[in-house]
């Protein structure tokens, strides 16, 4: 019984359409795949708690084909603002018109991580799908030979955390006192030690969703502060 | 852009810069848009904003609209305030044009809505680190 009763108060996230990107685009921008699939299941999973902390200012770093962003702009409408960052200008560019053609708005910018951002505690809401691949160091950094940002999607450096551990360290400046931080790793980036380096700055993590997908584990985190 | 991006955007990680705050606007193009009015989201935005840099935005770009200069004692009630404070924030949207550090002087394009803050590795404090990709 009770079990009914919870899927039927169960509110779901709507998948963004995106069938104004073709393939081309995704030469350019990273297909929505597994992981991105793997966020939006554990978003739709913790809506009641979206929705509690009332979240006014929400920021995806690496909004890629704006797939999450655009899905949490359209959950909560009017009562947020949603900013997508991206380093990739084409991820930019496609997080913006698939807002629009979901008919809602995410404000792209397009930089490093969060770094042109004011640190004042002011993010309720925080996402990262971030390169989470084990790589090398030089594969993270080196332009691809056409110019293209692809590789910089998946690329991780050392553990596949180097991108992620540059947005963690001033994790507490970024975020406000009742925030909610989402972040999708795999077993290699170590999720364990994850929630340690987080602790010591204040925050408590989980996992909420895990997915056994090919030869990776991947899994969505959840940190609070506690 | 929104003004409202433009009041979270800083250019501290730049080097050399200490504060880089509130960017210059210069806008070459803008357009004004409808977006459903919450009041209740207008209200819940003002602590979290800094409103003389939405103020002085506004101006240099002339689109106050009526908009006062210091936020009102009865803001969260005031609904010709917030409505003024909503358009500023939500309804003026920079297409083209740039952004500028107010100490350095180095300046961000503005392309189609969409503001380009990617900065090359050698700009930005050691701390902050970059992917450096484009050295
Ligand atoms: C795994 S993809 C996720 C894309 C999308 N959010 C999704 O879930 O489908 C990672 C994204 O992060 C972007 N990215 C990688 N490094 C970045 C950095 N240092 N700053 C900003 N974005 C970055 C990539 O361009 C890519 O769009």
């Amino acid at each position: 019984m009770e079990a009914v009763q919870k899927t039927i108060d169960q509110e779901l996230l709507e998948t963004p359409d995106l069938s104004h990107l073709n393939a081309s685009d995704y030469d350019h921008v990273y297909e929505p795949r597994e992981d991105s699939f793997l966020f939006l299941d554990a978003l739709e999973k913790d809506i009641n708690l979206i929705r509690l902390v009332k979240p006014s200012l929400c920021l995806e770093v690496g909004s890629g084909s704006g797939v999450i962003s655009t899905a949490i702009a359209r959950l909560l409408g009017s009562s947020s603002y949603t900013i997508a960052t991206d380093l990739n200008p084409f991820a930019c560019q496609v997080t913006h018109q698939t807002a629009e053609a979901n008919k809602c708005h995410v404000s792209c910018i397009q930089m490093d991580l969060d770094s042109m951002l004011r640190m004042n505690n002011s993010i309720d809401l925080l996402l990262f799908n971030p390169p989470y691949v084990v790589t090398t160091s030089e594969e993270l950094k080196q332009p691809g030979v056409d110019g293209s940002f692809l590789h910089l999607a998946w690329a991780g450096g050392v553990r596949g955390r180097e991108v992620t551990d540059r947005l963690l360290n001033h994790i507490d400046q970024l975020l406000s006192h009742k925030s909610l931080f989402y972040l999708v790793v795999i077993k290699e980036n170590d999720p364990d030690e994850i929630s340690k380096a987080m602790a010591l700055q204040g925050f408590k993590g989980e996992i909420i969703a895990s997915r056994k997908v090919r030869n990776e584990m991947l899994s969505v985190m959840r940190f609070q502060r506690g | 852009m929104k003004l409202l991006t433009h009041n979270v955007l800083s250019s501290k990680c730049l080097k050399g810069v200490s504060v880089g705050y509130p960017l210059r606007l210069n806008a070459t193009d803008i357009k004004v848009v409808d977006v459903d009015y919450n009041s209740e989201f207008v209200s819940r935005m003002i602590p979290k904003i800094n409103y003389s840099a939405l103020y002085d935005a506004a101006q240099s770009i002339g689109h106050l609209n009526g908009l006062p200069d210091a936020v009102v004692d009865d803001f969260e009630s005031n609904e010709d305030f917030l409505k003024a404070v909503h358009h500023v924030l939500l309804e003026v949207d920079i297409v083209s044009g740039d952004l500028e550090c107010p100490e350095s002087g180095r300046k961000f394009p503005i392309t189609r809505g969409i503001p380009n803050m990617l900065v090359n590795e050698n700009e930005v404090n050691e701390i902050n680190g970059s992917n450096g990709y484009n050295n």
